[in-house]
């Protein structure tokens, strides 16, 4: 139905919009010089090549843990595990790039066991729902707390440099992905983000193994009589899906963002990732446009929380709001419902004259 | 360490720990009774934290902070019902979208209210006071378990035989297990699903919001950035193990309360890391699910006469 | 009775949110104290009408008239308050509640801020003797049967004083007996003055028990008529518009030589480990239709479940092709060439957020034709679809719109084109028709004759008599998990004599031609 998918742009596009006028309203109230701070906003990460570099370098992760949980959601498992998975994706990538110094050898190594470790993460909720029917939700959430104090042992205890403080050794400089567009941080990851989300949209929708996944996805029962394997499909879909986002957490370890590794607490953006999803409507292909807006956004907060007395956690609010507004299916629909309406009754008019 | 363990300090910490568990635990029970899962605890009580230390400072007085963290977190549930219900959003992204608001929400509020930014350390609050039981304060070992707790945890454990009270003999109660059973049959007879799921997630909100108030006016004093912790994730679990229900959910915190108190003497006696000793909940939680989990079906597969 | 009209609904257009048109023009008229038949085949908007009177949906057009005056009903609690209740098709009990509990759900007497328990059980005592209704109210409604639980809802309604009652197709799950005694209940009502809106497509109970009758087809009401000056011919023809003669001819039988289904033995419990197949056995050669007649939960599902692979936890033999099927996977199964209608169409049958496309390939995907190792064949795939789309005949917008935005019978061709366009030489068909239109089941019951001759074996299990009757080639009625009897000789069998053997009043135990052996 065209109309149900013009609908659905529109909406998406009045969800950013209340969502920005809430953003605005709040600034208005906590800070002395709202205006400025909304101009920095909206238009800051425009001002200059490196702000733009900026917009460009947060989107990475966001692809990574975005995809990911594309395809973990495309099979119906409501697995949040992505953000440990991302957690100790960017970990392992660390130990090893402290470790092997061979250049090329490095990050590949280094990027591999990552994505490794992150499927490792989301597939235990996924076997644990398999073999005793615990709720994945529920087992995923506590998963990402194990991933950060893991990580935390791990810093505290294995590869904290003494000299530095919550920071391990430094990386290998064989290790560090290089720089695409000179003056910016924009990395070679952001090559390999797009080329993840362009696979995995081939993957999801023109491979064999994909279309099982989101037949088991949309109604189990009928993949099941179908003769797909769900238990195969359920597991594998974890595994892609962690494996993606661990990578992501290796990339943006290895990117000149870091040098060393210094997460102490989760960064979030398996939780970015549920937006990303939900905005790119569970098909990777369009992560990268949701990444950019999210992007965007935070750019323009961090500018704005630097240059004003408004803080960056902003964001977090209006990244709220918008799920709340592109999920929520009766929003503007008796809007929708016209629109259909009036389709339905055109049809038998139609039908009448015909 | 048998001695640490033995020693009343130990069933005290028990008893402490499990005290947020446990109105987190009863604020998913009753949501989950009604058919939703109410993953917003986890924000509501990050909410409730900040809300708790910012309103008994204002008010100096525990009381009034509590209860106006109270009537914030039925709000929220308030909230949280109206988008599930009113605007259809589904149930976990609409939760999630609340615990990001909160993430940020509880920051920004804390900024603008203190200038501090992580521990709310120039905010004066009130913690809740401790309650001295007179003449059980003299009984040996127990009275040093019992007496001295805070009072919240003393209302966490009547709020158990309050909701177990208002689920099983009241109109209301009934209404909420019948909603949660099947949806259809309360409807059918005149009752309204919705209103009584917002009840029900407006109660949720409140006890939750008691759970946060305690974070940061019982078991510690003052707001630091994300101290839920999981808590409200881990609060799904609990109640899930404990069948939904008030007193189930009880038993299953105290179960926690127990692990954190174990770890907490491993840690002493330096047997365990310390990173190591913050995992025990989740671990537990994960442990937990699957043993209760795979029990559960092999029941049913017994069941099945197989 | 006299004839004052208490509800007058005047010309009601309903169009639900995918944008189908359920209620076009429909207006109903209703005496009080009379019983009032709702007549139509399934999707005629029956069911939607009656949401709209009992606040289920608000309508698009038109208006209710309640006792003279204009209203509307935004809410069963509304309904409710207005003196109009409910029965429905799917009870609406809370299993884990009492039968007392149930009744005075929502409406509690009181103790303080308790429930009066004493009291609620007393007052759920007393209607039920008022209306002569023979129940234990402290049961559990998970542990009672189901014409017990029907007068539940029955006294539910009464209970909050109902004048108008909505009994939506209340005999379809209920036995003769169950039946007989509803309708006894029914009568009574009326004669206290109660009005009863009947709900049904059969046509015979219509006859037996109903006043005047209002006949719907496709959204319209075709007219309300007394039931005692309408034969049963005007009504049939006036619910589905054109004499529908399910005669067809059936060419002369060629068995294969090889039993394609056999089965020995076969026990089957249900997941809570009660006893749904009981030692069946029976063969299937290809080039015959092997009908299965029962009233529903008689075991049926799952024998149909066990013999397509998706229960696995058996006792007996099962070869399909001659092959043993204990450690096949389903898509083993499938792979021997079983097609499967499934029961329920929108639980296994299709994935209703998926396009047409998708839908269609679900069994195939893997053959060569549509698939390399790794990647789809899209554009192979493109265009079988589209040939399928209209050989089939689904009306759709185009094979890239999702199927649950078609109507049921569209749907069902979906998954009929899908299990048919393999080729096979197995086809298990469970309700084929169930629910669709006329002209789609008339289309389905030709393919699987057309199978049938051209040498698959199949197996048809179907609550329409009249399929069973015209396309069986041997004939099998299961009761209780066994089959109560099995005739090979079709023609010969009464519907009487199929009946009885339904209800378990006859009992074959000795059943000739079962087996090849």
């Amino acid at each position: 139905m065209n109309s149900a998918k013009r609908f659905d742009i529109i909406r998406t596009i009045m969800s950013v919009l209340i969502a920005l006028a809430i953003s605005f309203v709040i600034i208005f109230m906590v800070s002395d010089q709202p205006l400025e701070a909304i101009k920095y906003l909206l238009i800051g990460p425009l001002t200059n090549k490196r702000s733009m570099g900026n917009v460009v370098e947060s989107m990475i992760p966001l692809i990574f843990t975005g995809t990911g949980v594309c395809i973990m959601f495309s099979a119906n498992q409501i697995n949040l595990a992505g953000e440990g998975a991302f957690h100790i994706g960017g970990l392992i990538a660390s130990c090893i790039a402290i470790k092997v110094t061979a250049g090329f050898v490095s990050p590949f190594a280094a990027l591999v066991c990552a994505g490794l470790a992150g499927a490792l993460f989301t597939v235990i909720p996924a076997i644990m729902k398999i073999t005793t029917t615990a709720s994945e939700m529920v087992s995923s959430l506590m998963i990402n707390y194990i991933a950060l104090y893991f990580g935390n042992y791990m810093l505290n205890n294995v590869i904290g440099d003494p000299k530095a403080s919550a920071a391990s050794y430094k990386l290998s400089e064989a290790s560090e992905l290089p720089v695409l567009i000179q003056g910016t941080r924009v990395h070679l990851g952001f090559i390999i983000a797009i080329a993840v989300a362009v696979l995995g949209y081939l993957f999801l929708y023109r491979t064999k193994m994909g279309y099982e996944l989101r037949l088991a996805g949309e109604n189990e029962e009928f993949a099941r009589y179908s003769g797909v394997n769900i238990v195969k499909v359920i597991v594998l879909s974890q595994i892609l899906g962690g494996f993606v986002a661990g990578l992501g957490g290796g990339v943006e370890m290895l990117s000149p963002i870091y040098s060393r590794f210094t997460w102490t607490s989760l960064l979030g953006y398996g939780w970015d990732a549920i937006i990303i999803c939900t905005l790119a409507k569970k098909n990777p292909l369009y992560t990268p446009f949701a990444a950019l807006f999210l992007a965007y956004l935070r750019t323009g907060a961090s500018i704005m929380a630097r240059r004003t007395d408004v803080t960056l956690e902003i964001v977090q609010i209006t990244q709220g709001i918008i799920i709340l507004l592109v999920v929520a299916e009766q929003f503007l629909s008796k809007y929708k419902h016209k629109i259909i309406a009036k389709e339905a009754k055109a049809a038998l008019k139609d039908e009448e004259v015909a | 360490m048998w001695k640490a363990i033995l020693s009343p300090d130990f069933f005290s910490t028990i008893l402490r720990s499990a005290t947020p568990i446990l109105f987190a635990t009863l604020a998913s029970a009753i949501a989950a009774k009604s058919g939703i899962c109410n993953m917003a605890l986890e924000g509501i009580m990050l909410f409730s934290a900040l809300f708790g230390v910012i309103f008994s400072s204002l008010t100096h007085s525990a009381w009034l902070g509590l209860l106006i963290t109270m009537v914030i977190g039925g709000l929220i549930g308030m909230i949280l019902a109206f988008f599930i219900l009113n605007l259809k959003t589904d149930e976990i992204l609409a939760a999630i979208a609340i615990n990001l608001t909160a993430t940020g929400g509880t920051v920004l509020i804390m900024v603008a209210f203190s200038g501090d930014r992580g521990v709310s350390s120039s905010i004066r609050s009130v913690s809740a006071p401790t309650v001295t039981l007179p003449l059980i304060e003299k009984i040996p070992f127990i009275g040093s378990v019992l007496s001295g707790q805070n009072v919240l945890t003393w209302l966490a454990i009547l709020a158990v035989i309050l909701l177990h009270l208002f689920l099983y003999k009241t109109p209301l109660g009934l209404a909420i297990r019948a909603v949660g059973e099947n949806k259809n049959a309360a409807e059918s007879v005149g009752i309204s699903s919705r209103k009584i799921k917002y009840i029900a997630l407006i109660i949720s909100g409140v006890l939750a919001s008691m759970g946060g108030f305690y974070l940061s006016g019982g078991y510690m004093n003052m707001f630091t950035k994300d101290m839920s912790g999981g808590r409200g994730f881990i609060a799904l679990a609990a109640s899930s193990m404990g069948g939904d229900t008030p007193v189930g959910g009880f038993l299953v915190s105290l179960l926690f309360g127990l692990a954190q108190a174990v770890a907490n003497v491993m840690q002493l006696t330096s047997l365990m890391p310390y990173e190591i000793i913050l995992m025990v909940p989740y671990l537990t939680t994960l442990v937990g699910l699957g043993v209760y989990y795979y029990g559960q079906k092999k029941k049913k597969e017994r069941l099945s006469g197989k | 009775m006299d004839n004052q009209t208490v509800l007058q609904m005047n010309h009601i257009m309903k169009i639900y949110g995918n944008g189908v048109v359920a209620n076009e023009d429909v207006s109903l008229e209703l005496r009080k104290g009379e019983i009032h038949a709702l007549l139509g085949e399934n999707g005629a908007g029956k069911s939607t009408l009656m949401k709209v009177l009992f606040g289920l949906e608000a309508p698009d057009q038109g208006d209710i008239i309640l006792n003279g005056q204009k209203t509307t009903i935004k809410s069963p609690q509304e309904a409710i308050s207005k003196g109009i209740g409910m029965v429905h098709q799917h009870f609406m009990l809370v299993p884990s509640l009492t039968v007392a509990q149930n009744i005075i759900l929502g409406v509690a007497p009181k103790k303080g801020l308790f429930i009066d328990m004493d009291k609620a059980v007393k007052a759920a005592q007393d209607i039920a003797e008022e209306y002569n209704f023979d129940l234990d109210v402290n049961q559990r409604v998970e542990e009672i049967p189901v014409g017990i639980k029907q007068k539940v809802e029955i006294l539910k309604a009464l209970y909050r004083g109902a004048e108008i009652l909505i009994l939506d197709e209340p005999t379809a799950v209920l036995t003769p007996q169950e039946t007989d005694e509803l309708f006894v209940q029914l009568v009574k009502l009326k004669d206290k003055g109660h009005t009863i809106i009947f709900i049904s497509h059969k046509l015979d109970e219509i006859k037996k028990i109903c006043d005047r009758a209002t006949i719907m087809r496709n959204g319209r009401s075709m007219g309300t008529y007394e039931v005692k000056d309408i034969t049963t011919q005007e009504m049939s023809r006036l619910m589905v518009g054109r004499e529908v003669s399910l005669t067809f001819d059936k060419n002369e039988q060629h068995l294969t030589d090889d039993i394609f289904v056999k089965v020995r033995n076969l026990t089957v419990h249900n997941s809570q480990g009660v006893l749904k197949v009981d030692d069946l056995s029976f063969d299937v050669k290809g080039g015959e239709i092997l009908g299965i007649a029962g009233v529903e939960g008689n075991g049926q599902s799952e024998l149909i479940d066990t013999l397509t692979g998706l229960n696995k936890k058996y006792k007996g033999e099962i070869r399909i092709k001659g092959e043993d099927i204990a450690n096949t996977s389903i898509e083993g199964i499938r792979a021997l060439k079983l097609a499967h209608i499934p029961e329920d169409r929108m639980t296994s049958g299709c994935a209703g957020n998926l396009s047409i496309q998708e839908n269609m390939f679900s069994n195939q995907y893997k053959d060569t034709a549509y698939s390399g190792r790794l990647f789809l064949k899209k554009k192979a795939i493109e265009k079988r679809s589209d040939e399928l789309i209209r050989e089939y005949m689904v009306k759709c917008k185009s094979r890239k719109q999702n199927v649950g935005m078609l109507s049921g019978g569209n749907i069902q061709k979906v998954i009929v084109a899908r299990e048919f366009s393999t080729g096979p030489d197995i086809i298990i068909a469970n309700q084929p028709t169930r629910g669709i239109d006329v002209g789609a089941a008339a289309f389905i019951r030709k393919r699987l004759l057309e199978f049938r001759d051209a040498g698959c074996a199949v197996i048809l299990i179907s609550a329409d008599l009249t399929e069973i009757f015209s396309l069986s080639d041997r004939l099998a009625v299961m009761y209780k998990g066994k089959f109560a009897g099995f005739f090979t000789d079709v023609e010969k069998v009464t519907e009487e004599e199929l009946g009885q053997h339904m209800l378990g009043i006859k009992h074959d135990d000795v059943l000739e031609g079962v087996t090849y052996e």
